[in-house]
C-alpha cells in the first residue's frame, strides 16, 4: 500500500513536470516565434540565437547549471522547479521551431490574397493564416510534448521524485528486478501513444480542405 | 525570411519609421539586461579572474580533454551501432511478412516511447545481478543504442516514403522481387536522402552521452562535474561545457543542412519524423 502512494506520486509529480513544461514551452517557444517573424531585426537575431543555443544545448547540462550553477548566484530554487524550468528552456526553442514552420507551411499566395481583400493583420492572422498553420503545428507540438514526459525522467538525475527516480531507487532497495523497470516503461509507452493519438484526432478534427 | 513575406508586406515610410523606433528601443532594452546580468555577476564574484582564467589551464583542459574523447568514443560507436541498426528496423517495418512488420513496429514504438535514463539503470541496477556486467562504457553505449536506433528507423522510413512512387513501381515491373527491389532500387536511393538526416541524428546522440553522467561513465558532463568537486567553479565550468556541446550541435547542423543542398538539391524531399522536419 505505501509502494503503491509512492508511485502514485512519482507518476503525478512525472505528468506534472510533463504538463508545466509544455506549457512553459508553448509560451516561450510563442514568444521567441513572435520575435522570429517580427518585422525588428535585433528580435529576429535574439530569438536565432534562443532557439539554436537550446535545441543544441544537452538537457543534464543546462540541468547542472540550474541546480549547481544558479546556487552561487545566489538564486536556490527547489529541484522540481530546476527540472521544470530546464524543460520550459529547451522544449521553447522546439515549440518556437513547430510554430514557425507550422506559418511557413502556408502558401505566401494565401496570405497576400487575404491582404488583398482588404483584411487587417490581425484579421488576415485570424481567418487565414493561423487555420491552416494550425493543422500542420499539431504533429510536431505532439512531439514536443512526447519529448517533455521523456525529458522529465531526467529530473532523476537530480533526485525530484518522479517516476524513473522512484523505479530506480524501487530496485535498488528490494529485489524487484526488470519487473518494476518494465512496469515504467510500460507507463511511458501509454501515455505517449495517447499523446499521439489524441494528437492525430485533434489533426484531424481541424484539417480543413486545401 | 520567407515567414515575414507570408505575414507582411513591403513596409511603407510609415511603417519603416515605427520598425526603427523598435529597433532601438529593443536594443537599448537588451543592452540594460545584458549589463544588468554583468552587474549581477560581478556582484556575486562569479567574474573575478581566477575563476574564468582556470581554461587557460593546460592540465584542466587534459582532464576535460579525456572528458572530450570519452564523449567522441561513446558517441562515435553508438552511432556505428544505431545506423545499422535503424536501417534493419526500417526494411523490418516494411517488410511484406507480417510478423516482422508486426515485431518491428512493436520495437521501434516501445523503444522511441521509453526513457534513455530508464535504460541506463537498467543496464546499470538490474542487468549485473543476471550476469551482464559489462564496463561502464557498455552500460552507457547499449541504451544509447537501443533508443536512438528505433528514432534512426523512422528516419530511414522517412526517407524511403519520400521517394517517388514510380521507383517502386518501375522496379515491381521489372520482375524484381520485395528483396531485390528494397536492396538494389528504394534502399541505396533512400540512404542518399537521409545522409544528411543522420548528421542530425548524431547531434541528438551527441546529446545522450551526457546520460554517462547518470551511469558514472567519464564523459565530457561527468569530468566536468568531476572538475568542480576540486575548483569550486561551479558556473564558470559548467558554461564553458554548455558552450562546448552548443557550438559543436551547432555546426554538425549547420553542416547536415549544407550537405542537405549539396546531395539532394534545393528541392529536396522532407525527411519527417513525428511531422518534425529533421534536417
Amino acid at each position: 500500500m505505501n509502494n503503491l502512494a509512492v508511485f502514485g506520486f512519482a507518476i503525478a509529480t512525472t505528468l506534472a513536470l510533463t504538463g508545466i513544461g509544455f506549457l512553459g514551452s508553448m509560451v516561450i517557444g510563442g514568444l521567441i516565434a513572435v520575435f522570429r517573424v517580427s518585422p525588428i531585426k535585433p528580435l529576429q537575431i535574439f530569438g536565432g540565437i534562443y532557439v539554436e543555443i537550446f535545441r543544441n544545448m544537452p538537457m543534464l547540462c543546462l540541468l547542472m547549471i540550474m541546480v549547481f550553477g544558479l546556487p552561487d548566484m545566489g538564486i536556490t530554487l527547489p529541484l522540481f522547479w530546476c527540472a521544470a524550468i530546464t524543460m520550459m528552456l529547451l522544449g521553447g526553442s522546439f515549440a518556437a521551431e513547430a510554430l514557425r514552420s507550422g506559418i511557413n507551411s502556408v502558401s505566401v499566395g494565401n496570405a497576400e490574397a487575404a491582404r488583398a481583400i482588404g483584411l487587417s493583420f490581425s484579421q488576415s492572422l485570424r481567418y487565414v493564416i493561423l487555420p491552416q498553420a494550425a493543422t500542420a503545428m499539431v504533429q510536431p507540438l505532439v512531439t514536443v510534448l512526447i519529448g517533455q514526459l521523456m525529458g522529465s525522467s531526467l529530473a532523476a538525475t537530480i533526485s525530484v521524485h518522479e517516476l524513473t527516480y522512484e523505479t530506480q531507487l524501487y530496485n535498488l532497495n528490494n529485489a524487484g528486478g526488470l519487473t518494476i523497470f518494465a512496469i515504467a516503461s510500460v507507463f511511458y509507452i501509454t501515455v505517449s501513444l495517447s499523446f499521439g493519438w489524441l494528437g492525430a484526432r485533434l489533426e484531424n478534427k481541424i484539417r480543413m480542405a486545401r | 525570411m520567407s515567414v515575414n513575406n507570408i505575414l507582411f508586406d513591403e513596409p511603407g515610410p510609415k511603417a519603416r519609421r515605427r520598425i526603427l523606433i523598435g529597433t532601438i528601443t529593443t536594443l537599448i532594452v537588451f543592452l540594460a539586461i545584458l549589463i544588468l546580468l554583468l552587474l549581477e555577476f560581478a556582484k556575486k564574484g562569479q567574474l573575478e579572474p581566477e575563476r574564468w582564467l582556470q581554461f587557460t589551464d593546460f592540465y584542466v583542459w587534459k582532464f576535460l580533454g579525456e572528458g572530450i574523447w570519452h564523449t567522441v568514443k561513446a558517441a562515435t560507436v553508438a552511432m556505428l551501432g544505431v545506423i545499422p541498426a535503424g536501417a534493419i528496423l526500417a526494411m523490418g517495418r516494411i517488410s511484406e511478412r507480417r510478423i516482422i512488420r508486426w515485431l518491428a513496429t512493436a520495437y521501434i514504438e516501445a523503444f522511441r516511447s521509453t526513457p534513455m535514463l530508464l535504460l541506463v539503470y537498467i543496464f546499470v541496477g538490474v542487468l549485473p545481478s543476471f550476469g551482464f556486467n559489462p564496463e561502464v562504457f557498455w552500460k552507457l553505449v547499449i541504451p544509447i543504442i537501443l533508443g536512438a536506433s528505433a528514432i534512426m528507423a523512422e528516419v530511414f522510413r522517412a526517407g524511403i516514403l519520400a521517394l517517388p512512387k514510380g521507383q517502386s513501381e518501375a522496379a515491381s515491373a521489372l520482375g524484381l522481387s520485395h528483396g531485390q527491389k528494397m536492396r538494389l532500387v528504394i534502399f541505396p536511393q533512400a540512404l542518399k536522402l537521409v545522409i544528411p538526416a543522420l548528421i542530425t541524428q548524431m547531434v541528438s546522440v551527441l546529446k545522450d552521452t551526457t546520460l554517462g553522467y547518470a551511469a558514472s561513465y567519464p564523459e565530457l558532463l561527468k569530468s566536468a562535474a568531476n572538475l568542480t568537486t576540486y575548483t569550486g567553479y561551479l558556473i564558470q565550468t559548467y558554461l564553458v561545457i554548455a558552450l562546448l556541446y552548443v557550438a559543436t550541435n551547432f555546426a554538425l547542423s549547420k553542416f547536415a543542412h549544407w550537405l542537405e543542398e549539396k546531395l539532394n538539391g534545393p528541392n529536396h524531399p522532407q525527411i519527417k519524423v513525428g511531422g518534425k522536419v529533421v534536417v
